[in-house]
Formats: structure tokens, sequence, C-alpha cells
């Protein structure tokens, strides 16, 4: 789901303003899935998607599949809609340097939740 | 508000400060009011301020029968901190707060007011339930539970790393639920993010560590003061199965789930929360 961030990120210039202090990669983890985003000064410069061997990034979320795809659409469930909500079931870690998270905390969760959007788009499940 | 689009409307809100001895301090408190009649005091969340109460306000279905009153807690919105703040940290306790709602009430000689509370503020209505019911016509609590258990590192809430603004927005962003409109989702997150340093986690000190009231609320009695809780659907902080569980243990409480909002309902989405809440000031207004 995160092939197409950039596109979704990139285009929206309010979000990328909101990130300007944001550089670097994050690890976002989909078990068994991984994406690697590298971020520049707010936009999406690259995703990769794993298996990684040496990943290097300064923080991670790390969640199963099912939680993310159910994270993502368009309309999520009380609970799977919010990464915090993710948190507090304890279906989600934050993990590495959190100060660039927390300091980004607005940005990150309207970068991550952009691929509902797509859902929306494909007529996602509701 | 009714007013034509485009020509300036002066609300019926009026905003006044109360000076106040408490606790051996002066206390500067700013309140908003509008209305005749019952007393409704209104207590905001955690890191927020009185605005939140701005669609109650302004709502002429409610303040025909009901002098709503929302105050500022001190340090928040445009009560200040009393004299010597900067040297100590700020932690709300129960026994605090409770008090504090006593004396603001005392303080404008208000008779049996309604207090409603939300997140904090519905946690406090619960010990004004269980401690002091006698003084209060109706007590309604907004995203009530009686207790919440840390999920998350809250030392990044006041820290020299990151804004506190943006990242209290950011931590309560999710609270809001998915109906909100743009323009009042937007208002209440900045009201987060004009908190001062250290005021949201210090509030949560309250939610979280000292106003655990799983043993109080048993001995809430509602034949002495009517109970109303009301619950935001999406709200995770306290779901609508935690203020269930309170609702389990106090005979009489009138538990409503609101569909479609979060943790702020009366500032995500006004018109909304009123379609819930005029029913219910309807039946105090009529007990």
């Amino acid at each position: 789901m995160l092939e197409k961030l950039a596109d979704l990120v990139n285009g929206d210039e309010a979000l990328v303003r909101r990130g300007r202090h944001l550089t670097g990669a994050f690890l976002v983890e989909a078990r068994p899935r991984a994406w690697l985003v590298h971020v520049l000064r707010g936009r999406i410069e690259k995703v990769e998607e794993g298996p990684f061997v040496m990943p290097s990034w300064r923080f991670a979320l790390r969640a199963e599949e099912a939680d993310w795809q159910r994270f993502w659409r368009p309309r999520p469930a009380p609970g799977d809609h919010d990464l915090l909500a993710l948190v507090r079931r304890g279906l989600m870690k934050f993990e590495g340097d959190l100060q660039p998270l927390m300091a980004n905390l607005l940005y990150l969760k309207a970068v991550l939740e952009a691929p509902r959007a797509l859902a929306a788009a494909a007529g996602g499940a509701r | 508000m009714s007013a034509a689009p485009g020509l300036p409307a002066l609300e019926p809100i009026v905003g006044r400060y109360l000076s106040l001895d408490f606790e051996g301090r002066r206390y500067r408190v700013y309140f908003e009011e509008a209305g005749e009649g019952i007393p409704l005091i209104c207590l905001h969340t955690a890191g927020s301020d009185g605005r939140q109460y701005r669609g109650v306000l302004t709502d002429p279905e409610v303040t025909r029968r009901f002098r709503v009153i929302a105050f500022d807690m001190p340090r928040h919105g445009k009560s200040s901190p009393p004299q010597g703040f900067e040297a100590e940290e700020y932690r709300l306790t129960r026994d605090f707060y409770t008090a504090f709602v006593l004396a603001f009430a005392d303080a404008l000689s208000l008779d049996r007011p309604v207090v409603m509370g939300c997140s904090i503020g519905g946690r406090l209505v619960l010990n004004l339930a269980a401690q002091h019911a006698d003084r209060f016509r109706a007590l309604i609590g907004l995203q009530s539970s009686a207790h919440v258990a840390p999920y998350y590192d809250t030392e990044w809430l006041h820290h020299a790393d990151v804004h506190g603004g943006e990242v209290c927005a950011g931590i309560v962003s999710g609270l809001v639920g998915p109906d909100a409109p743009a323009a009042d989702r937007w208002e209440t997150l900045w009201h987060y993010m004009q908190g001062g340093p250290g005021v949201f986690k210090g509030d949560l000190h309250f939610y979280k560590v000292d106003g655990d009231l799983r043993q109080r609320i048993a001995a809430i009695d509602t034949g002495r003061c009517p109970l109303f809780l009301l619950t935001g659907e999406y709200d995770y902080s306290c779901s609508p199965a935690e203020t269930e569980e309170v609702a389990a243990m106090v005979p009489g409480a009138l538990c409503i789930i609101m569909p479609g909002l979060g943790h702020f309902p009366m500032s995500e989405n006004p018109d909304c929360f009123l379609a819930h809440l005029r029913p219910v000031l309807d039946r105090i207004a009529k007990a």
C-alpha cells in the first residue's frame, strides 16, 4: 500500500510544508512485509520494500499487515483508525529514536493515513 | 450561531474574570457564560480550555433554560497560573480539581448547578457524584471512565526537543471522530496547540495516575443526583466500553453512545453533539 506514497504526499503542498523539518528514513513494518520510507524536508523521496538485509532507520512503526489493512480502510472502525489507537490496543509499537516521530506527529499521521485515499478510490471495503 | 452570511455578528457569550483565593493562593479565573436559568457549569478536557463549549454556549435551545458557564482551569485558556508557577511542576490532582470546581460554584453563588465535564472533566463528574451529590441538580459526564492506564510516554508532551503545541495536537488528533467538520476538527486541535508548556501533561496526572475512581464509583447514588454518561464511538482514550463499565456499576446512570463522534463531542462536532445533549437537558429541566 505504500508504493504510491510519494504521489499521495508530495502533491499535498500543506502536508509537505508541515513536514519540512523532517529528513531521514523510517521503517513501516506490516508483518511480514516492510517498507523503508525516505523523507527529505517533508517530501517522500523514495519508498523501498523489504526484505532488508541491513536497514537503517531513525524510528519504526511495527504492526501486523492485517492491522495496517484495517487502518487503511476509507473509514476505519473505531480503534483501527489512528496510530495511537493501535498503540493503546497493543497492536502497534513505536521503536527507535522517537524524537523525530513525536516532533512530526501530525505530519506522520497524515502521511501514513494517505493510502486511505487509494482504498477509497478503489471502492475499498468499509 | 444564526447570522446572515457575511455580516458581523455579536455572539451572546460574555467573558469575565473571577479573582479567587483558593488553598492559600490567588487565582484569576476566566469564564464565559450565556443564557438564563439553571446553572450549567462546563468543564473542558485536559490541555484545552472553555472554548470547547462554544456550540453549547451559543445554542438558543439550551440557553433559554440554562445559564451555561464554561471556565478555564488555572493555567488553561485565559486563566493565568498562580504566582510561583515557574518554580513548580504542574500536576493536577483529584482533590484540587474537585475542590476548585466547588469553590468556583460557591464564588458565583450557584444554587445546585448541573456540571457537565469532558474527559478529565468527565472523570471529575464521577467524583462529584460519589462525594458531593447533594450539591448538584444533575451531573453529565462526557467521555467518562473510572480509570485509564498510561499507554504512551507523556514526557514527550513537555520536552525541549519537541514543540509542545504541535505534539499535543498530534497526540489527540485521532481522538476526533471521522464525521467532524474540518473547521471544528482544526479548532479543537488549535486549542491544544495553544496550551502552556507542561499543562496537558500535568492534567494527565489526574487522568492516568491520581484520578483512579474504580473504588469510588460504587458509592454513586443516582437517586440523590441523576447521572448521564455520553461517550463518542471513536474515542479510544475513554472508549464506549469503558463508559459502559461505569454505567454497569452505577444503577440508574443513563448511558448514551454517540455514533461517529470522538473524544471532544462538544467541540469537534457541536451540532451532532447538541442533538444528543438537548434531550438530556430537557429531562433535567423538567425534573
